[in-house]
C-alpha cells in the first residue's frame, strides 16, 4: 500500500471537475475554468481552479503589476534600455527612494518620484489583497486567522516603507526596490543606527522567527510520522484524538516532558509566526524615532558587556585629538 | 528499500563543489587581534599569503653613494626638487626612478634624446617633479600614516608608468536619456568591489570634504542627520579599504560597534591618516597637473588619475609588505629645503640628523612593539 513516507506525496486522488461550496451571488467572482496536473499533484491538490479573483483581486493584480512594471521600466532605464544588461545586471539594479534633500516633500520623477508612485501602488494592491482575504474567509464561513496574519506582515512592510520615513521626515529612510539594493539598505540601516542587533525587539523578532522554523520542522515531521495512522487528517483528532494524535503526544511528552495538543500546536505556530513580525515591526519603528544608537543604548542599560582596552595607549579619535 | 541512492546525492554535490569554488580552500590561519569572542582576527589562507608575498618582492637597491661633493643644483640647471642632492645622488636616484617607473622606455621616457636634460618638454618630466615632491611630503608629513616604512616611487609604481590601480571622477554608465543615475547599483564594478553599492565612493571622501562617520555617538536621537544614502557611500568606502588592503572589517573594528574609537584598534587611526594623506595627495599635488595632462591620462570628465588606497597597498595590509625601501633611497625622505643659503642649509641638515636620529631611536622601540603584538601593527 502507498504512504505518506516520501519527500513528495505519492498518494494522488484522480477526481472530478469540483467547483467549491455553493457561496451564493458571489459565485459570479469565479472563475469557470479547472484543470488538473499530474506533477502539481504531487506537491499538493491536482486540481487547478477556480480561483475567487473578485473587484478586489482584479485591482490587486492590476495595481500589483503597474507597480511590478514601473519597477521594471525603472531599472531597464537605468542600463540604456538593454535587455542583455537587464538580464545581467538585474540584481544590482534598483529603484531607489528619493535623496535626503527632498524631505518628505514630493521629489521629481526621476529622482525618487517614481519610487514614491510604486510605493503608493504596491501598498494599495497589498491592501486590496488583504480586503479580499477578508471577503473569502467570510465567503467560505471561516474566522479570520489567515486575514490578521497577513494583516502582521503588513504592519511590518508600511513600517520600513512608510511610517517610519514619515516618522523620521525623510523619504531617504525606505527601502529601495531592487534585490542586492535591499540587502544594501538593511546592512546600511543597521550600521547606521549603531548595530540593530542590540535592538530588544530586533532580538525578539529573530526569537520568534527561529522559533517559528523550528516548530514548523516539529509539527510538520510529527504529522508526517504518524500519518499512517491518520494523523494527516489533524482537524478530526482535534476533537477526536485517535491513535495518531496520540502517539504524536506522547513523542514530545516522552521526549521534553511536555506536548502541544493537536489544537494549541496551530495556536503556537500562529503567535509565533505573527510576532516575528510584529516584533521586527516594533523595532525598525524605533530606530532613529527614540533610539539613535543602539549600541550606545545597550551600553547605557546593560545590555552590552564593556571589554578591556585594546592596546595600552587608548584609541582616541583624531578628529577629537585637534579639540584637545 | 534502498534509501541512499547515489543519484540524489551526486547533483547537489556537484553543485556545492560549484559554488565553494569562489572561496579559498581550508586550511586558513587566523591571529587574534582583539578581545576574545569578537571576531577581532586576521584570516590568513597559505596560498594568497605566497601570491602576496610573490608580487611584492623589492627590487635589488642600488649601491648607495656618497653625500659629499657638489650639489646637483650647482652642476645641473633646472632641478627643482631634488637640488640639494650631491650629484652623486641625483644621478643614482635618477637611475632607480628610471627602474621604477619606465624600465622599458628608459630615460626617454622623461627626457628627449639629444635636447638637454633641464628641457621640460614632455609632460612626464614634470609630472615626475611632482611626484617626487608628492613622495617628499608623504615621508615628510605625513608619518602617522606611512611612518615605519615609508614610501618611494616603487610603492605604486611597480615597474608601470602609471600605477595600476588609480581612479578619476566616475561618470554613470550608459543609461536612458530621462533617467537620473546615482552612480550605484552597476554590476561587476571594481570600485565598488562588486557591490550594488556607490560606484565612486572616492570622489566625496577622498579628494572632496566628505566625513565618513554614519553613527550618531549618542544613545537617543539628538540632531545627529546622516542619511541612509550616504551611509552606503561610506560602505562603500570601507570596501574599498578593505578590498585594497586584503584585510577584513575586524582590522580596525570591533564589529559589534563600528563607530566606537575606544574599541577600535590603532591601525584605524592609521587609516583615518591615510584618508587625509590621499586626500591632501590628491589636491595639492595630483590636481594641479591636470592643467598640462594629455587627454589619454585623464578620466572621461578630464581630471587627472588620482590616487586611493590600492595605489599603494595593492591587496597587501602594508604595500610592499611593510618592507622599507626609504632606507636605501634617503633622499626621498624629506622635501626640499626652501632656502639656497648655505648656512640654513647646514643648520637644517644637523636638526634634520637629529631628527632622524630620534625617529630611527623611537621606530627601533616601536618594532619591539611590533614583535610582540603580531603582524600588521
Amino acid at each position: 500500500m502507498r504512504e505518506y513516507q516520501n519527500i513528495f506525496t505519492q498518494v494522488q486522488v484522480s477526481a472530478p471537475d469540483y467547483p467549491g461550496v455553493p457561496i451564493g451571488d458571489a459565485e459570479r467572482n469565479r472563475t469557470k475554468g479547472m484543470v488538473h496536473n499530474h506533477l502539481l499533484g504531487k506537491l499538493g491538490d491536482a486540481q487547478i481552479g477556480p480561483i475567487y479573483l473578485g473587484t478586489l483581486g482584479v485591482f490587486s493584480l492590476i495595481t500589483g503589476l503597474l507597480a511590478f512594471l514601473i519597477i521594471g521600466m525603472n531599472m531597464l532605464a537605468s542600463v540604456n534600455w538593454d535587455p542583455v544588461q537587464f538580464v545581467r545586471q538585474l540584481f544590482w539594479l534598483s529603484l531607489d527612494p528619493p535623496g535626503p534633500q527632498y524631505g518628505l516633500s514630493i521629489p521629481p520623477l526621476n529622482d525618487g518620484g517614481w519610487w514614491l508612485i510604486t510605493g503608493a501602488l504596491l501598498t494599495l494592491s497589498i491592501m486590496l489583497w488583504w480586503a479580499r482575504t477578508f471577503q473569502i474567509s467570510r465567503n467560505l464561513g471561516m474566522s479570520n486567522y489567515l486575514a490578521w496574519a497577513f494583516g502582521a506582515a503588513i504592519s511590518l512592510y508600511l513600517v520600513l516603507g512608510f511610517i517610519r520615513p514619515i516618522l523620521m521626515g525623510s523619504w531617504n529612510e525606505a527601502v529601495p526596490f531592487g534585490i542586492f539594493p535591499h540587502l544594501d539598505w538593511t546592512a546600511a540601516f543597521s550600521l547606521r543606527y549603531g548595530n540593530l542587533f542590540y535592538n530588544p525587539f530586533h532580538m525578539l523578532s529573530i526569537a520568534f522567527l527561529y522559533g517559528s522554523a523550528v516548530l514548523f520542522a516539529m509539527h510538520g515531521a510529527t504529522i508526517l510520522a504518524t500519518s499512517r495512522y491518520g494523523a494527516d487528517r489533524e482537524i478530526d483528532q482535534i476533537t477526536d484524538r485517535g491513535t495518531a494524535a496520540e502517539r504524536g503526544a506522547l513523542f514530545w511528552r516522552w521526549c521534553m516532558g511536555f506536548n502541544a495538543s493537536m489544537e494549541s500546536i496551530h495556536r503556537w505556530a500562529w503567535w509565533f509566526a505573527v510576532l516575528t513580525v510584529i516584533t521586527g515591526a516594533i523595532g525598525i519603528l524605533l530606530t532613529g524615532t527614540v533610539v539613535e544608537n543602539w549600541y550606545l543604548w545597550g551600553m547605557k542599560h546593560g545590555i552590552v558587556p564593556p571589554y578591556p582596552a585594546l592596546e595600552a595607549t587608548p584609541v582616541v579619535d583624531p578628529m577629537m585629538e585637534g579639540a584637545q | 528499500m534502498k534509501f541512499f541512492n547515489m543519484k540524489w546525492f551526486a547533483g547537489p554535490a556537484l553543485l556545492s563543489a560549484a559554488l565553494l569554488t569562489g572561496c579559498d580552500l581550508p586550511p586558513q590561519e587566523t591571529v587574534q587581534r582583539g578581545y576574545r569572542g569578537t571576531g577581532m582576527e586576521a584570516v590568513y589562507s597559505p596560498e594568497v599569503l605566497e601570491e602576496l608575498v610573490a608580487t611584492n618582492q623589492v627590487p635589488a637597491a642600488i649601491p648607495a653613494v656618497s653625500s659629499e661633493g657638489p650639489k646637483a643644483a650647482d652642476i645641473y640647471k633646472n632641478v627643482e626638487v631634488l637640488g640639494h642632492l650631491s650629484v652623486g645622488e641625483f644621478t643614482r636616484l635618477m637611475a632607480a626612478i628610471t627602474q621604477w617607473v619606465s624600465p622599458e622606455q628608459g630615460c626617454n621616457y622623461c627626457h628627449v634624446p639629444g635636447e638637454g636634460f633641464e628641457e621640460d618638454t614632455l609632460y612626464t618630466k614634470k609630472v615626475a617633479r611632482v611626484m617626487i615632491a608628492m613622495t617628499q611630503n608623504a615621508n615628510e608629513n605625513w608619518g602617522a600614516h606611512v611612518g615605519g616604512a615609508g614610501v618611494t616611487c616603487y610603492t605604486c609604481h611597480r615597474g608601470n608608468n602609471v600605477p595600476e590601480q588609480v581612479w578619476t571622477i566616475g561618470v554613470p554608465p550608459r543609461h536612458a536619456s530621462g533617467h537620473k543615475h546615482l552612480m550605484q547599483n552597476v554590476a561587476h564594478q571594481e570600485s565598488s568591489v562588486y557591490t550594488s553599492l556607490s560606484i565612486d565612493p572616492f570622489t566625496p571622501y577622498l579628494l572632496e570634504d566628505g566625513v565618513a562617520r554614519a553613527q550618531g555617538d549618542t544613545a537617543l536621537p539628538v540632531g545627529h542627520t546622516e542619511s541612509i544614502r550616504s551611509t552606503e557611500h561610506i560602505y562603500s568606502l570601507m570596501m574599498h579599504y578593505s578590498d585594497a588592503l586584503g584585510v577584513n572589517c575586524t582590522h580596525c573594528h570591533n564589529s559589534r560597534a563600528f563607530g566606537s574609537w575606544e574599541q577600535s584598534n590603532s591601525e584605524r587611526v592609521k587609516a583615518w591618516h591615510g584618508q587625509q594623506m590621499v586626500k591632501s595627495m590628491n589636491n595639492d599635488y595630483i590636481n594641479p597637473t591636470n592643467d598640462w595632462l594629455p587627454a589619454y591620462r585623464q578620466g572621461p570628465l578630464g581630471d587627472a588619475q588620482k590616487v586611493n588606497c590600492a595605489t599603494c597597498h595593492q591587496g597587501a595590509y602594508q604595500p610592499l609588505l611593510g618592507a622599507n625601501m626609504l632606507a636605501d633611497y634617503p633622499n626621498l625622505g624629506s622635501l626640499a629645503p626652501a632656502s639656497s643659503d648655505p648656512i640654513e642649509e647646514a643648520v637644517e641638515a644637523m636638526e634634520e640628523m637629529v631628527e632622524e636620529a630620534v625617529e630611527a631611536m623611537e621606530s627601533a622601540g616601536l618594532e619591539q612593539d611590533d614583535l610582540s603584538i603580531g603582524e600588521a601593527h
